[in-house]
């Protein structure tokens, strides 16, 4: 598959707090019209590096470059400045607001002139309306819904929505599939899809194999802050990578010793290990 | 404005009423109606619906309302302030204090009154933004830091915690501190519109409205909903937080001062006594009225109803033929009974559009 353009590169770098380090030479890119999932346990480092992507966090060593040029985000606001959006688990929606006043939250259309200006409330539901439904949400058609009564699929989507209407080149969706049933993450997952075809570069964490496969290009493992795996679709299984993001051990030997226990044991399962 | 919800109410026959029922401040309103017919009933016989009898309560909610509704903007946003127990007495003491040890003119006065409430709010703001201790406990230490100041201050500088204030003007008694009466017609059929309604009563009126608008037509009204819905969204988004909820903060600071100063505009006297009272009057005013204590919810038009419903409840028992020691209870009771049926109408309002069939 031919490289498509990198918008977003990490070139060795560093996080401390302190003198805890966090990251360690992290080098990722992330190219126009790809999903990049950043795979990891809890506490590999994956929050740490996407707050670092989107200008939270500045890189203690290393450089990030934006269409091959140096960037420094100093605070998340550069970050959105230049086109990274980055989309929480729950969404950054707020559930007793009304789909338009969600859509436009820090960007509200106005009418009006001077210091009387006038949230143009009729504006911004039909653009919500129809920047959803353009994500293929057709459940959605009245801008006046509070977003508390959407599934977590579709808040989710609105999320995705909002940032891409707003310019994002780039998306960061943190775990935006953890918390949903099986059909709301498969729904997620096609608007990843969609995202990708329009030509952003999507950065897809998750700790969930299964997730990642389906809409990923690229994989990069982390574990304990450091790159482990760097690989293209394709070229490892889905075991290989579930192997590798327990950090090395191996979740086939485990199998089979809970299936050695068992035998022996009269079909119980062994006790939890604390 | 140009309705979508009403277009559609009209369209599909019914939906209107879920459409009303989808209003947060449809809570509000009902309990309103119903207090006030409750009341309307039992004080029949004692003139609570008179134009005077009216005047009782409304200019008790007046003074209440006007430090309600920015109270309502923080537990939208999320935060609370109690200081304003002790911000009501400081704006009127410093606007005496201004007059008639300082002999500024009375303007100016109340100028100098709203600014050193504007100042407290602001360090109230800064404490609640820059050291992430909640707002409960920074006002609650502002309360009294202010109440003291209050009476150190009045002491060193007038020698007295009593403060008189001459009236001063004929505009500044009609706008700040004065009773008012409307009567159309002569004297065989004449009508009484209102009758002995305080300066608050009309300054809470403008008020109101000048919330309304910056709550629910300009811009900034999401930034204050998003804000208390999620502030870490909110920040992300590009909302300034802290510098809005600082302005919120001194928003409740100076309508705290201004009713301290109209109390005393009226009536020529201003005391250093902190309200304790009026700070439970205002958060039961701002809850009866369906704003959502955890942030995120609410509306002026609700507290704004909240305030009425909570007035008649507190002046109007003295209508009825009750005993007078039951009142705290019914206020008690109000405010369970209100926080439930709030509840019960947030929850048909983000339900009731899931679940509607097109």
């Amino acid at each position: 598959m031919p490289d498509n353009a990198t918008v977003l590169e990490m070139r060795g770098v560093d996080k401390s707090f302190g003198p805890i380090d966090v990251l360690h030479e992290i080098s990722l890119k992330v190219n126009e019209g790809e999903v990049l999932c950043l795979l990891g346990d809890n506490g590999a480092g994956k929050s740490t590096l996407i707050k670092t992507l989107s200008g939270v966090h500045q890189p203690t060593r290393g450089e990030m470059l934006m269409d091959g040029k140096p960037v420094n985000f100093v605070r998340p606001k550069d970050a959105q400045d230049m086109g990274i959006a980055t989309v929480h688990q729950f969404g950054g929606t707020y559930p007793l607001m009304s789909i338009g006043r969600n859509f436009f939250a820090g960007a509200e259309p106005t009418r009006g002139w001077g210091p009387f200006k006038v949230f143009d409330r009729r504006k911004a539901n039909a653009i919500a309306v129809e920047q959803v439904r353009k994500f293929g949400i057709t459940g959605i058609d009245d801008g006046d819904r509070l977003v508390g009564g959407l599934s977590g699929g579709e808040r989710q989507s609105l999320a995705i929505a909002r940032a891409v209407y707003f310019g994002a080149r780039v998306l960061i969706l943190d775990e935006p599939t953890a918390a949903l049933g099986v059909k709301q993450a498969a729904h997620v997952l096609r608007i990843v899809n969609e995202a990708k075809r329009r030509g952003l570069a999507v950065v897809f964490i998750t700790h969930q194999v299964m997730h990642a496969m389906a809409v990923g290009d690229h994989f990069t493992v982390l574990i304990r802050g450091a790159i482990a795996a760097d690989f293209r679709k394709g070229e490892k299984t889905r075991e290989e990578i579930a192997d590798l993001m327990a950090g090395g051990e191996s979740m086939a030997d485990l199998e089979a010793d809970i299936e050695g226990y068992m035998e022996t044991h009269e079909g119980h399962p062994p006790p939890p290990v604390h | 404005m140009a309705d979508t919800q009403r277009d559609q109410g009209s369209a599909v026959g019914g939906f209107s009423i879920l459409a009303l029922f989808r209003r947060p401040e449809t809570g509000a309103a009902a309990g309103f109606i119903l207090i006030f017919l409750f009341f309307g009933y039992f004080g029949w016989e004692r003139n609570f619906l008179t134009a005077l009898g009216s005047s009782t309560w409304l200019n008790f909610a007046s003074k209440v309302g006007i430090i309600a509704i920015p109270i309502g903007f923080l537990m939208i946003a999320g935060e609370l302030d109690i200081s304003v127990g002790a911000l009501i007495p400081a704006g009127g003491i410093v606007l005496a204090m201004s007059v008639e040890l300082f002999g500024m003119n009375i303007w100016l006065g109340v100028l100098v009154g709203l600014l050193v409430a504007g100042l407290i709010g602001y360090v109230n703001g800064m404490l609640v933004t820059r050291t992430n201790v909640p707002s409960l406990i920074v006002t609650l230490a502002t309360l009294f830091v202010v109440a003291g100041l209050n009476a150190y201050a009045s002491k060193q500088l007038a020698g007295t915690t009593q403060h008189s204030l001459q009236d001063v003007g004929a505009v500044s008694e009609f706008v700040l501190g004065d009773y008012h009466s409307l009567v159309l017609g002569s004297d065989e059929n004449r009508i009484t519109i209102f009758r002995s309604l305080q300066s608050s009563f009309f300054i809470w009126i403008v008020f109101a409205i000048a919330c309304f608008y910056i709550l629910h037509v300009a811009p900034w009204g999401n930034w204050i909903f998003a804000m208390g819905g999620d502030e870490e969204s909110a920040r992300n988004a590009g909302i300034p937080t802290n510098r809005l909820k600082i302005a919120l903060f001194m928003l409740s600071a100076m309508a705290a001062a201004l009713v301290g100063m109209t109390e005393a505009v009226l009536a020529n006297t201003a005391s250093t006594t902190t309200q304790f009272g009026m700070i439970f009057n205002t958060i039961i005013c701002v809850v009866v009225g369906g704003v959502l204590l955890t942030g995120g919810f609410g509306t002026v038009a609700g507290t704004i109803f909240g305030t009425l419903t909570f007035g008649i409840v507190f002046q109007g028992i003295n209508f009825t033929t009750f005993d007078k020691d039951l009142n705290l209870l019914f206020i008690g009771a109000l405010l369970l009974v209100a926080v439930l049926m709030n509840d019960t109408f947030r929850n048909l309002a983000t339900s009731a559009s899931t679940t509607r069939k097109k």
